[in-house]
């Protein structure tokens, strides 16, 4: 049996962040009880024109900006014309023939190893409506999501394995929401994918049949769903069988992939420019204007923070996942520069409890709390343990550190006089263990230390309470 | 150019349209006659001349995104044959996506 290479390339559907529909002014919020966010325009209605929104487009191109792509300065919007309950007036607004914006590029990681994937175009189109299986013979439809703006981001077949594609999902989707375009929410929709997937005998240069899988609207599954449909396809093909070019669905509970329709049934969408809109001409300006808003990309912030500021790797991926995750570490490190502390107490403690929703990040505590704490740790002032205590004080206060710590008498206490006769005491109520050290036992220096500890709660300076003890038990210096 | 039998009945399927034998027939005669007429167009020289898909404005004008409120449930529904629990009801039908 040859060995097969699989080649994936993603189509990806991305909601852009507006208040309003792509071609009229209805709501695009979310949940809505059916059909309150209709117009004349979004319903299909005799007579209505659709008018583009400029946020949508100064959005789209800003995504396509990021993406590297050459933003066209003309192009067409075309009607992709079929008939489906879910579609009112029988064609979608859509960019065929004359896109606006064109060949990009993703940077994608899988094990370390850096990639590059080819994005053949992104174009504007309308969402269509949803529908709801009802009980018995009815399916119920709903034209909130009509008229809502997305992007398609259409990928390259440069993808050679689905772990490869489960990192170009996750990197696109990371991208629009850093740049403020798409909230990534799988869940209601804003972010779907298609997959098309065909398999060739490893080394060879030419591209087998492809399937085309629908809609895969979970990370956890898009990767299963290729895996399983590059087995299928291995399969058929190990038995002398013929890939049909098919659209294919993805069952997460049977965990397979079934027909939707075949080659024959494929639609046959006869586009043609829009008639009710004219050219759309986008002047450079705005494509300027864009291009400002994304001075930094998330990948330039991960390399600028490892060579810069000395974090590692994985520290960098982490704070560049979320927008705000970089407002709230570069906020703290300004106000205390010690970037490598300040990305620990981020990555260990704040965003444990940091809970994200879209391009909004709502944090425990604020990034001058931070800060303040690092601070009175690396002056040693509080020890590491007690600022974990502080720490979990301030949460969702606006309590400062500083004063949770006065309040508390936590201070770290460096009082020679005062420490040292804590510790003779301690000395003096352990004799057989002070007697056993003496005599060389000198590991013991520990259980000293940690009674000493114990008794101030933690706020004994360390390092002086251990020079302290090897004094007083003196003897034998410790191994 | 001629339009064949097989081309209606395509078109017709796509447009979900049912037509008898006899309106086949005589479609694909009247479509024939139409395109040809059009056709009359392609002895005009447009070599270089870039297709032009609108005439009437140079530019697609843009509108801010503010929100405005829809038409109310008993307009939106005026028409519809059925509804199911605000929704449209329609045949049930298998979302292809």
């Amino acid at each position: 049996m040859p060995e097969y290479e699989p080649v994936i390339g993603l189509e990806v559907h991305a909601q852009l962040l507006t208040r309003s529909k792509l071609f009229c002014p209805c709501s695009t919020e979310f949940g809505k009880s059916p059909n309150s966010n209709v117009c004349p325009v979004c319903l299909g209605l005799p007579g209505s024109l659709p008018v583009l929104n400029a946020k949508a487009l100064r959005l789209a191109v800003r995504a396509a900006t990021a993406l590297g792509c050459t933003i066209q300065s003309r192009s067409i919007f075309a009607r992709k014309n079929y008939f489906y309950p879910d579609l009112p007036k029988g064609y979608q607004i859509s960019q065929y023939e004359e896109p606006f914006s064109t060949r990009g590029k993703l940077d994608i990681r899988v094990d370390g190893v850096e990639r590059t994937a080819g994005i053949t175009r992104v174009h504007m189109e309308e969402d269509a409506g949803k529908n709801v299986h009802g009980v018995g013979g009815d399916s119920s439809v709903d034209l909130n999501r009509a008229g809502v703006p997305l992007i398609e981001i259409v990928g390259d077949p440069d993808l050679r394995s689905s772990a490869e594609a489960a990192a170009y999902l996750k990197t696109l989707r990371d991208l629009l929401i850093f740049i403020g375009v798409n909230d990534g929410n799988l869940e209601e929709g804003s972010f779907r994918c298609d997959a098309n997937v065909s398999i060739r005998p490893k080394g060879s240069e030419e591209l087998g049949t492809r399937t085309e899988l629908k809609n895969i609207n979970s990370f956890r599954f898009v990767q299963r769903a290729i895996d399983v449909e590059i087995a299928r396809q291995g399969a058929i093909l190990d038995a002398g069988g013929k890939i049909d070019q098919q659209t294919r669905s993805y069952d997460p509970d049977t965990n397979k992939t079934a027909t939707l329709r075949s080659k024959e049934d494929a639609h046959d969408y006869r586009y043609f420019p829009e008639p009710d809109l004219p050219p759309l001409v986008i002047d450079d300006d705005l494509v300027r204007s864009e291009r400002a808003k994304i001075a930094k990309l998330p990948q330039e912030l991960r390399a600028e923070y490892v060579a810069e500021l000395g974090l590692s790797e994985q520290a960098a991926v982490t704070l560049t996942q979320h927008p705000e995750y970089v407002r709230f570490f570069d906020e703290a490190r300004q106000l205390f520069p010690e970037p490598v502390k300040i990305a620990n107490w981020v990555l260990t403690e704040v965003l444990r409890d940091t809970h994200v929703r879209g391009l909004s990040a709502e944090f425990p505590v604020s990034p001058e709390q931070v800060a303040e704490l690092v601070r009175l740790v690396s002056g040693g002032e509080i020890s590491g343990k007690q600022a974990k205590v502080v720490f979990s004080l301030i949460q969702g206060t606006s309590k400062s550190p500083g004063a949770v710590v006065e309040e508390r008498g936590m201070r770290v206490v460096s009082d020679e006089g005062e420490l040292e006769a804590l510790c003779s005491g301690i000395v003096r109520a352990n004799e057989k263990q002070a007697a056993m050290y003496r005599a060389g036992k000198t590991g013991l220096l520990g259980y000293f230390v940690g009674q000493a500890m114990k008794k101030t709660g933690g706020s004994a300076n360390p390092k002086l309470v251990n020079q302290i003890f090897q004094r007083i038990l003196g003897g034998s210096e410790p191994a | 150019m001629k339009i064949t039998t097989a081309a209606v009945l395509h078109v017709a399927k796509l447009a979900r349209l049912e037509l008898d034998d006899a309106e086949v027939v005589s479609l694909a005669r009247d479509l024939t006659e139409i395109i040809e007429y059009i056709d009359e167009l392609s002895t005009v020289p447009t070599e270089g001349v870039p297709p032009t898909a609108h005439i009437t404005v140079e530019q697609l004008p843009t509108r801010d995104d503010e929100v405005s409120i829809g038409l109310d449930h008993d307009t939106v529904f005026a028409e519809a044959p059925r509804e199911n629990e605000g929704g449209f009801a329609v045949p049930s039908f298998v979302d292809e996506g």
